[in-house]
């Protein structure tokens, strides 16, 4: 099946190990403030590919990515699991690590056509990261314009799944960085056997730009870029509540 | 065995002059990390803050400290020159005192009075009398010969950055045989050349015999130089003190009579750790002198200069020496040739902190040593000074004892030379295919009178035929200009000190080189894949393009244009190869205008990618700017599609990312999150 595909990186090195491709697909139902992609917001656009042809266009580089693998993110790639099957199943064939990297809205087990899609894809997938933008529910609403609810429950999933993951998480000052939800963020993950890395983001402001030229309102206008230095504190915030729940857990 | 080869083992290098043959029977493979390295002594300090003030004094004076505007350089023309003798381990300087630029009028007269007086010095009023009327220079010889259309071709840039009025350079004499050999031995060797030329007196032979003859002299003249220091470099060097010291000189006896457009000094490292081994095991020195004779010796180089002018300075986007040394790579036999002394050479960088020269540079190979590699990537990381060349495509051609000269060219050591040829502006070519050789900024009639495009849109097909003729007759008039240009280099500024240290029969390339590759594809591409009209100007001329609608651009790993590119490159060879060459030099190309892509760029019109009249051209290789989207490996893979075979003088491709772009910081991201939990 072919996916809605906004475009291709072939030397990514901030999407999982390695030097990765990165698929960047069209489409995602989030509206978070600081999205640094909002030309990948729409369902519709992009560029129809097969799932060959872009295992075609890896496979002519694979000498960068022996190292690395393939990496889906966008836009959602969730929304487009039937194309992430075939894509995945193509890899696999090769010998590709292949990861995705979702805010994991699309998730919902009440729907259980999509779960037996996941359950399929999920044994093609060696890294799902997952961007979890608020442990708070009303925050997260605030701040993406949807619940939280399906996301935390992906992460349960994909423990049950044996799948491992990889949390992400932005810190915009003033929205991101209280200290008490970062800690039960930590909490939270910190239940999972399958979470093996933390990656903590600072805020930029290089995506404002983007807004301007598609005319979107950029929500997040005036908020200054998180200075580095107070991510790895915010970070080490994290990591203590990840340690508190293991240590009640062993 | 003579006693300096004590500990060595011996072999065809004993009885022959053969360095490769010395390093591959002695050289110890090192595959451990950097903890080994020795940090700059007190000495290396005092020097180098001499150093920095003196290039702060040199910066203040507008770029020139000092200049020798009466002696004529030569290799004994100057008496010695020190910092601080007491200090330095390895001494020697182009002329009698530090930052003193030489004076060196063989490559044109003009030249050298122009290089002074634009940095508010005179020539002595004697010289240029004798340079103008009693002595010919390179410069005056080239152009007595060239034809109009050379002329015309010169002053259009369409070939351009001739050597003609300066120094080739891009010879690398092979240094280590004054350290592995002594001089005495190489004149005996270089007597026996001359008594085994054939006898029947052709021009080459005669040119031959004569060539020789000056080596002889220069390694004489050598000699007395390294006596005016103190030291005796006619016997072999006794330990790595002396084989550095020796290798040093050889190098700036060179540098003393050729103000080249390149001075390369080889692949010396693993050469030397052959010695530094044999003086630890003996305890002769500590890691800490042999760390300070290396860092002397790179300080040394650090400090070699030319008088140049503005005009060439643009050229070249500064006032490079291009001292190229060549670290690591891997041995035919498959055993890496990384030393302890490939580190010793980097650590320099950190010793005496980043600079472009010497512009050490990395033989690549997938099969180095995991430490070596991490060393290299963590000193590119903190100094941004090394340059890395891919070793498992030219160790095909070359073997395991080749040498970088200036950026890219690779030669055997002291067993082939090449004849720098500049570059021919292939972008300006195809306006000229377009506009029947009519320059498309002067409106002068300088190429054929070939028909020019009819119509208003451009037809692929037709463009392409046309362009290919043109090419044929840019090639025509390139490789004859070359040839003229390197037959007046060998008759009036023979570089008798490179050649004194090469075999008596070398292999020359022919070196040619092509500018503006990815205009010329991209404009291509848009002529086939896009619509582009012409807009001819009030004389009939096209000047301007209306392009509209997608093609594929150069850059993306899309072969619809990069097979243009490649195709472009073949074409430019197969005509470059139809040509004579002087000295039967063996044709090759490159595609490598590093700094000289804005200077081409001004003197070229708009061409039908978009890009505007007199913007840069694309350094090398490179995709033009902005236009490769698909990333750094798609990027990358569109250059290396390139035809090595037909460009073997070098492709080289410019890559500039920020450091965050090539991967996660350890600050923000914990990987391995349980190991990160129980600290």
């Amino acid at each position: 099946m072919k996916g809605r595909i906004h475009s291709l990186e072939s030397f990514g090195t901030v999407d999982g190990p390695g030097v990765r491709f990165v698929v960047f697909v069209q489409g995602c139902p989030m509206r978070c403030a600081y999205c640094h992609n909002p030309d990948t917001w729409s369902m519709t656009g992009g560029t129809m590919m097969e799932p060959a042809e872009i295992i075609e266009q890896y496979e002519r580089n694979k000498g960068f990515y022996k190292d690395g693998g393939i990496t889906v993110t966008g836009g959602e790639p969730l929304m487009q699991v039937d194309f992430l099957i075939d894509l995945f199943s193509l890899a696999k064939k090769d010998n590709i690590h292949t990861c995705i990297d979702s805010s994991g809205i699309a998730f919902n087990r009440n729907n259980t056509e999509f779960m037996k899609k996941m359950d399929t894809l999920m044994t093609l997938t060696d890294l799902v990261m997952l961007d979890i933008k608020h442990i708070d529910e009303e925050k997260h609403k605030e701040l993406t314009e949807q619940s939280n609810v399906n996301i935390l429950d992906f992460c349960k999933y994909l423990n049950e799944k044996n799948v491992d993951m990889w949390i992400r998480h932005v810190v915009v000052p003033g929205i991101t960085d209280d200290e008490t939800y970062l800690e039960q963020l930590g909490y939270f993950i910190g239940q999972f056997h399958n979470l093996k890395a933390l990656d903590v983001l600072p805020y930029h402001t290089m995506g404002e730009k983007k807004y301007e030229s598609l005319g979107i309102p950029y929500k997040l206008h005036g908020v200054p870029a998180m200075d580095k230095n107070k991510v790895v504190e915010k970070k080490a915030v994290i990591l203590e509540g990840v340690k508190k729940r293991r240590a009640e857990m062993s | 065995m003579r006693p300096e080869w004590n500990d060595f083992v011996g072999g065809k290098w004993e009885n022959e002059v053969n360095v490769r043959d010395f390093i591959q029977r002695n050289y110890a493979p090192y595959d451990g990390d950097e903890s080994f390295l020795a940090d700059a002594t007190q000495n290396t300090k005092d020097l180098w803050a001499q150093v920095l003030d003196l290039q702060k004094k040199e910066r203040e004076a507008g770029g020139v400290l000092d200049m020798d505007t009466k002696v004529i350089s030569t290799i004994t023309s100057h008496g010695p020159g020190y910092l601080d003798k007491s200090k330095e381990t390895i001494v020697g300087f182009q002329t009698d005192k530090p930052f003193k630029r030489s004076l060196q009028p063989y490559g044109g007269i003009r030249m050298a009075e122009k290089a002074c007086s634009d940095n508010g010095y005179e020539v002595d009023p004697e010289i240029s009398e004798f340079f103008s009327t009693h002595r010919k220079t390179h410069n005056a010889g080239c152009f007595d010969a060239y034809n109009q259309e050379m002329r015309a071709c010169r002053s259009s840039h369409i070939i351009t950055g001739l050597p003609d009025a300066y120094g080739r350079g891009r010879i690398i004499g092979d240094y280590r045989r004054v350290a592995l050999y002594g001089i005495d031995r190489l004149i005996e060797d270089k007597q026996a050349q001359k008594d085994s030329t054939g006898r029947v007196m052709t021009d080459d032979i005669i040119r031959l015999r004569e060539e020789i003859s000056e080596q002889i002299v220069a390694l004489k003249l050598m000699k007395e130089m390294a006596a005016s220091y103190g030291c005796d470099i006619s016997r072999p060097a006794k330990n790595v003190q002396e084989a550095i010291q020796a290798v040093y000189f050889g190098y700036l006896c060179a540098v003393k009579e050729q103000n080249g457009a390149a001075m390369s000094l080889g692949r010396t490292s693993t050469f030397l750790d052959c010695y530094a081994q044999r003086d630890l095991k003996a305890g002769v020195f500590t890691e800490e002198q042999i760390q300070e004779f290396v860092d002397h010796f790179i300080m040394k180089l650090r400090c070699i200069k030319f008088a140049r002018t503005p005009e060439y300075n643009q050229i070249f986007a500064g006032d490079p020496v291009w001292v190229t040394e060549s670290l690591g790579g891997v041995g035919v036999d498959g055993r890496p040739m990384v030393t302890k002394m490939s580190f010793r050479y980097l650590h320099t960088l950190t010793n005496l902190g980043p600079s472009p020269e010497p512009n050490l540079t990395v033989l690549w190979s997938t099969r180095l040593p995991e430490n070596w590699k991490k060393y290299c990537a963590k000193m590119s990381i903190q100094t941004s000074s090394i340059q890395y060349e891919n070793d498992d495509l030219m160790r095909i051609t070359h073997g395991d004892d080749y040498g970088i000269a200036c950026c890219v060219s690779s030669m055997v050591i002291g067993k082939e030379m090449q004849f720098f040829g500049a570059r021919a502006n292939v972008a300006k070519c195809l306006l000229y295919a377009l506009n029947g050789g009519v320059d498309e900024v002067t409106k002068k009639q300088v190429g054929p009178k070939y028909r020019p495009v009819t119509g208003d849109v451009l037809d692929y097909d037709d463009v392409m035929s046309k362009f290919i003729d043109m090419l044929e007759w840019q090639a025509d008039v390139y490789v004859n200009t070359l040839n003229i240009i390197h037959y007046m280099h060998d008759k009036y500024c023979y570089e008798r000190a490179e050649m004194a240290l090469h075999d008596r029969d070398v292999k020359r390339y022919f070196a040619t080189g092509v500018a503006g590759l990815s205009i010329v594809a991209d404009s291509l591409s848009a002529i086939k894949y896009a619509k582009v009209e012409v807009v001819r100007d009030e004389d009939g001329i096209i000047v301007d393009f209306k392009t509209t609608g997608e093609f594929p651009k150069y850059g993306n790993d899309d072969d619809r244009v990069d097979s243009i590119a490649q195709e472009v490159v073949h074409k430019f060879m197969t005509a470059i190869r139809r040509h004579h060459t002087y000295r039967n030099g063996v044709p090759t190309t490159s595609i490598l205008t590093i700094t000289s892509n804005v200077t081409y760029g001004k003197a070229t019109g708009n061409t039908p990618d978009g890009r505007k009249k007199g913007q840069p051209f694309a350094p090398g290789a490179n995709p033009m700017h902005g236009r490769d989207t698909h990333g750094a490996v798609a990027s990358l893979s569109s250059v290396s599609k390139l035809p090595f075979n037909d460009a073997q003088d070098g492709i080289s491709n410019t890559f500039t990312i920020i450091p965050g772009a090539l991967g996660k910081e350890d600050q923000v991201f914990s990987g391995d999150i349980e190991v990160d939990l129980n600290k």
